[in-house]
């Protein structure tokens, strides 16, 4: 047996909860152009800048569409997210005339591959 | 101007392997004993080599007198055997030194060199006021009168003369000390060069002046200022030759003790290999610790241990592998298992711990023994009048509550041979004379100290022998090994060039160092 990674792209859609007067999703950030890539846990090559996501509140709207953490977020209702700033990023996504959220992710996967199955 | 010239060829043993002539035996020359014993001067630490060039230059009575006054007087001119004055190269060298040596004895050796260097010192001096006046005196009455500018040639002839003279006496008038084995090769050269000069000067002058009694008086004088002018520059040439040139550094050396490995690291410049070995040796009395054979015996005591007990049988018959039975030892032993490393490793441990506490114990003996000492101010000392010691006194006092710990300490590290007591009681004195605290008089005692700490008896190494595959008058150069050896031990020296460095510059504008902060930010959306 041996182990494959590879990433698929996953759209997400959030729906924002209102909490007093902010909206909010329910994940946390990290990454941005002005942000050094080397710290970046989750990212697989440590020059990329892109926007990841740093953390989940459990049974917040980003959980329960079906965020994970350590996706990369590549655009946010049709914004590219790949090459902006820290500020720019959170901006994009606490719009206050928006409810809904659509995102478009890259998760690495896991997969294992049984050999048997290729070799018979 | 006579150069600098000390070729005192009579060298301890023998000096090089190349198949030379050896001098059978070596002059000791230390000024400060009691000189020409003859063979008293075999216990001096020999290999002193007669750097000097001490030789006369004037003949006036001053110099005269105070040579005849100086006991070592043969000491403080320069020594030219007869070989540097007939030829340069080594083989003629050793040839003539060695028809030298067979016919005549040493000391005469070194006379005839002295007088010989003495003789030409004063020729060379004298010659240019010879030139001088001898045509004053030969045919006074035909000279062309010369007035003002003759007496100005004179005045400057004076003065150049007696810069020589004083250049001479700063540079080369030294006492002698080392006896070194071979010829100063550079010595030579100068001194045979400056023969041949003067002889040409004399030569022109006697063909083209005395004989034809040129009565151009200026012209003779001016000839002798040039005599004097191009002595000078010979002058400057020995300077740069035999002083400036050694300066700079170009080789670094190592130098081992083949008994307990110390080494030490010095830089020198273009030298010969025997004035290397002169200056490691001067190096090596104020660097290296005194050498100790006391220490020596735990090691020789193991390595007995290692190959004892071990007998070859042979049992195939009368034959007799050497070889064989050599490398079956060594074999063997190496596969005996034997806890050897398991004896050092708590010996030493051992013998450190008590060290620390036999030193520890010393420490607290000593700062409580000079608690009981005060020194006297001026106004008291009128007072107590009946009490008061002198620093030697003090140190009597004091001495018998740490002899016992100085002693045990000294006995563990094995140093008690280089200490007696009236030795230790005299620095005790010298250290309360001078205000000193214990630490600082327990300085010499704690750890070993360079060989010239110590009395002369116990230095172990004073006579001294040069073993080179080079000849040792050649320079040094990049892998010279050679080894300077005495009784009980032997510095191995190795040479090595210093590397040829390349150096570049960047200039980086003060205004260019800029920083920009790492950011690792986390927002919750």
């Amino acid at each position: 047996c041996y182990f494959i990674f590879f990433s698929f792209q996953q759209r997400i859609e959030i729906h924002k909860l209102r909490q007093g007067d902010n909206l909010i999703l329910g994940f946390s950030i990290g990454g941005g152009i002005d942000q050094d890539p080397t710290q970046n846990p989750f990212s697989e090559d440590k020059t990329d800048k892109g926007i990841y996501v740093t953390r989940v509140t459990e049974g917040g709207p980003a959980e329960v569409a079906g965020l994970q953490i350590g996706d990369k977020i590549m655009q946010v209702n049709g914004w590219d997210m790949t090459m902006v700033t820290h500020d720019q990023a959170r901006k994009r996504l606490t719009k206050r005339n928006e409810e809904v959220v659509r995102l478009l992710v890259t998760r690495q996967s896991l997969q294992k591959a049984v050999q048997q199955s290729m070799m018979s | 101007m006579s150069a600098a010239m000390d070729t005192e060829s009579t060298y301890s043993g023998y000096s090089h392997y190349s198949g030379h002539s050896k001098k059978a035996h070596r002059q000791g020359r230390d000024r400060h004993k009691s000189p020409r014993s003859k063979d008293g001067s075999r216990s001096e630490k020999s290999v002193t080599i007669q750097t000097p060039p001490a030789e006369p230059l004037l003949g006036n009575d001053a110099s005269r007198t105070e040579e005849g006054q100086d006991d070592n007087w043969g000491e403080t001119t320069t020594a030219i055997t007869g070989t540097s004055e007939h030829s340069i190269s080594q083989e003629d060298i050793a040839r003539i030194s060695k028809d030298l040596e067979d016919s005549v004895g040493l000391e005469c050796k070194r006379y005839l060199g002295l007088t010989v260097a003495a003789v030409l010192g004063l020729l060379v001096f004298l010659t240019p006021i010879a030139f001088i006046l001898l045509p004053q005196i030969l045919w006074r009455d035909d000279l062309e009168p010369c007035g003002t500018v003759c007496e100005g040639l004179f005045i400057s002839v004076a003065f150049k003369l007696l810069i020589l003279l004083i250049g001479t006496w700063a540079l080369f008038f030294r006492q002698p000390k080392a006896d070194i084995p071979r010829v100063f090769v550079f010595r030579a050269l100068l001194l045979v060069l400056i023969f041949l000069f003067v002889f040409s000067y004399w030569l022109f002058y006697g063909v083209r002046i005395l004989d034809l009694k040129d009565t151009n008086y200026q012209g003779i004088v001016q000839y002798a200022v040039s005599l004097v002018d191009a002595l000078l520059f010979i002058h400057y040439l020995a300077i740069v030759l035999l002083e400036l040139r050694q300066l700079q550094p170009m080789f670094t050396v190592k130098v081992v003790r083949s008994t307990d490995g110390e080494s030490r690291y010095y830089s020198l410049g273009h030298l010969s290999i025997q004035r290397a070995a002169l200056v490691v040796l001067e190096n090596y009395y104020k660097d290296f610790t005194v050498y100790n054979p006391a220490l020596l015996t735990a090691s020789k005591s193991r390595a007995a241990k290692h190959m004892a007990g071990l007998k070859v049988y042979n049992v195939d018959g009368p034959g007799n592998n050497a070889s064989g039975q050599s490398r079956a030892m060594i074999a063997a032993a190496a596969r005996r298992r034997d806890s050897s490393h398991n004896e050092l490793y708590y010996e030493e441990a051992d013998h450190e711990r008590r060290v620390k506490k036999r030193r520890a114990r010393l420490v607290v003996a000593v700062e409580e023994a000079f608690t009981h000492i005060k020194r006297l101010q001026a106004e008291e000392q009128q007072k107590a009048p009946g009490e008061m010691m002198d620093p030697r006194e003090a140190a009597q006092a004091i001495f018998p509550s740490m002899a016992r710990a100085l002693q045990k300490y000294l006995r563990t590290t094995r140093q008690q041979q280089y200490h007696s007591m009236e030795s230790i009681l005299q620095h005790l004195s010298f250290c309360i004379t001078n205000n000193m605290t214990p630490k600082a008089f327990l300085e010499r005692y704690l750890n070993p100290g360079p060989t010239l700490q110590y009395d002369r008896d116990r230095w172990f190494s004073k006579q001294w022998t040069l073993v080179s595959e080079e000849a040792v008058t050649s320079g040094l150069q990049d892998g010279i090994v050679f080894v300077l050896k005495c009784l009980d031990f032997s510095l191995v020296v190795n040479v090595k060039k210093i590397p040829f460095i390349k150096l570049s510059e960047e200039f980086i504008d003060p205004k260019s160092h800029k920083f920009v902060l790492r950011l690792q930010s986390e927002t919750s959306v």
